[in-house]
């Protein structure tokens, strides 16, 4: 027998069963039971799926179809220390966002959608940031960088290495 | 309309405020007395028929009356009864509601509280997209700062009026917008969108009568409150006394201007001011010295209007009538003359293909298929039979066709309709240029290998 391995951590559950008042339904939790999880470990492996369904009396398939629906949860590695979206969207698309997406990946090495393989940086395409009057933006972590140029794109991705180093 | 001088924006008139965001500064602008007065002298039905009467649109996209909307649900309704809020604002272009939130979200919690109070609703939920950090700390702060004030919570200001507030975070993905769509995710689940009726007023979230409003939505319900019904219907386009279905435009609207223009941003105007107007004068005229080809008018599943097009008034019912979907989300994108019109059919299908929540089969395979036809248009192989093959995609998913449950479908298949409608000489001229030896051929064709919608 394994020893109680738990991915999910007593803080983890503290905060997820702290939300419980707020909803009639426990499935409710759904969402916020993952982005508490996915917060910390960059991922939602499928043992706290199971973890997930049993604290909130699911079966695991339903918090899993929910998860993979939003195709915005990692599931089998963590995204990077640093999780950028860049906009693609058609007021990013018209004034560069395409370009410097590519110009991002190539400077860190790495297709859209992909991590370097130090773990430091995830560069995913978006669709809309809802900041299109500072396009070309992207969000990373919760900062929203604003009229992006390669230039600053430079800068950013020498930001991100330093912290990371 | 001409944009009138004397206009006053009143849901930016936190903007340019130092610490406009606090609940200091909103009530130091008359914000919350409203609704103080209006829990001790009005009762909920009044307050259903005061925004009625101000014939007030929902601002998020489908233009639906908001206080007909209410009167839906069921009277005497034992209870619960559930507020959401629709603050996950995805349409390409849009973000109103982002600065409603940051910089005035008491603005917007007045607003919810009102409306909250008119359908006696005890829990609102406002429903936000994830994109939004900023947001959401202006609206904890927010909604923090109203329980300590007594303006949420039990008991309200002794009215017997008891209301919560929740905020909760969307997982980035545009059907979350659709209000069943919206209220499925809420309660756990995938995002698909129900099948109506019933309606969300009958059985919406966790099975119970459920309003779904806009962001911007409850800030006009608190101008409302504020200012008044005559104040309100002052504003804007009123209604046709020749269509005695059209309910007019009334009121102010906040227009999100981007893409080719000197100044792009968030711009207060009353129902009605032209696209050129905007472009003009807020946004300093189409960026570079350049023409428009084209314009979005209210985000980008509303379709184009051509530069000739651009004196056409941006409310309810005027982009109808250049044969665009409607008023959206008054998201007003501007394209030059240097870019491809097929280049912005593609974005416009690689978002719809990304975004199709995958419920109903020809919007899944439609939207997917119309992306591949475009990667191969825009890879040299395109066929002029092509253009006919999307339009008869575009003529063939929806709603208004009878074959998706929900809208999307109708969204992503309006810029298809549209720019292949007033922009075919530049797509047959793109495939002829592009493909002279194959842009007659009629034969199936296989679809190009690598498609990137994901």
């Amino acid at each position: 027998m394994i020893a109680n391995h738990r991915i999910l951590t007593d803080d983890m559950v503290a905060r997820i069963e702290a939300l419980a008042s707020r909803y009639p339904t426990k499935q409710a939790l759904t969402l916020p039971a993952l982005h508490i999880v996915h917060d910390e470990l960059r991922h939602v492996p499928l043992e706290a799926v199971v973890e997930i369904a049993k604290l909130l009396d699911l079966a695991p398939a339903e918090v899993q179809d929910t998860l993979t629906f939003y195709q915005f949860f990692y599931q089998t590695k963590p995204h990077g220390k640093v999780r950028a979206f860049v906009c693609r969207s058609i007021s990013c698309a018209l004034r560069g966002g395409e370009q410097v997406l590519d110009h991002l990946c190539k400077k860190a090495g790495i297709k859209p959608g992909e991590t370097t393989p130090d773990g430091t940086i995830t560069i995913e395409p978006a669709e809309c940031l809802g900041a299109c009057d500072f396009a070309p933006c992207m969000l990373a972590g919760n900062d929203l960088h604003k009229d992006l140029t390669s230039e600053k794109a430079d800068a950013f991705l020498e930001s991100v290495g330093r912290q990371h180093e | 309309m001409k944009f009138s001088d004397t206009f006053q924006p009143v849901l930016l008139e936190a903007a340019g405020i130092k610490n406009g965001f606090s609940i200091e500064s909103y009530r130091s602008r008359g914000g919350y007395d409203p609704l103080e007065k209006l829990l001790v002298e009005k009762k909920p039905a009044e307050v259903v028929e005061l925004v009625k009467s101000s014939g007030l649109r929902g601002r998020g996209g489908a233009g639906f009356m908001t206080g007909l909307k209410w009167t839906f649900l069921p009277k005497d309704h034992p209870g619960p009864i559930y507020l959401c809020v629709n603050a996950d604002e995805s349409e390409p272009g849009t973000f109103n509601n982002r600065i409603l939130m940051e910089d005035d979200p008491h603005q917007v919690l007045e607003g919810i509280i009102i409306s909250a109070y008119a359908t006696r609703a005890s829990t609102a939920y406002i429903y936000l997209r994830y994109e939004y950090p900023k947001s959401w700390d202006a609206l904890q702060k927010a909604i923090d700062e109203a329980y300590e004030a007594g303006l949420l919570g039990d008991n309200i200001h002794g009215s017997g009026f008891s209301l919560d507030i929740y905020l909760h975070r969307g997982a980035a993905a545009y059907i979350c917008g659709e209000e069943t769509g919206l209220i499925e995710s809420l309660e756990g689940k995938r995002a698909w969108p129900r099948i109506k009726p019933p309606f969300p007023a009958i059985e919406g979230v966790f099975r119970k009568p459920t309003v779904v409003n806009n962001i911007e939505t409850m800030a006009c319900v608190a101008q409302i409150a504020r200012r008044g019904i005559e104040w309100f219907r002052s504003i804007g386009i009123p209604a046709d006394p020749n269509n005695p279905r059209d309910p007019g435009s009334y009121g102010p609207k906040l227009y999100c201007l981007s893409g080719h223009v000197e100044k792009p941003g968030c711009y207060e105007a009353p129902l009605g001011i032209t696209a050129r107007e905007l472009i003009d004068r807020f946004g300093g005229g189409v960026w570079k010295g350049r023409r428009a080809k084209a314009v979005i008018p209210g985000g980008i599943s509303m379709g184009l209007m051509t530069e000739d097009e651009l004196d056409t008034p941006l409310d309810f019912t005027g982009p109808g009538t250049v044969g665009c979907l409607g008023l959206g989300t008054a998201a007003v994108v501007v394209i030059d003359d240097t870019v491809s019109i097929v280049d912005f059919l593609h974005n416009s299908c690689r978002f719809f293909a990304h975004e199709s929540c995958g419920q109903c089969t020809p919007c899944r395979e439609g939207t997917n298929w119309s992306l591949r036809m475009l990667e191969r248009i825009r890879a040299g192989k395109g066929r002029l039979r092509d253009l006919d093959l999307l339009t008869e995609i575009g003529d063939t998913m929806g709603m208004m066709p009878g074959s998706t449950i929900c809208g999307l479908a109708d969204g992503a298949a309006w810029p298809i309709k549209n720019s292949i409608t007033k922009f075919r000489d530049e797509f047959e001229d793109y495939i002829k240029q592009t493909n002279p030896t194959g842009y007659m051929e009629t034969d199936p064709v296989p679809a190009l290998p690598i498609v990137t919608a994901h």
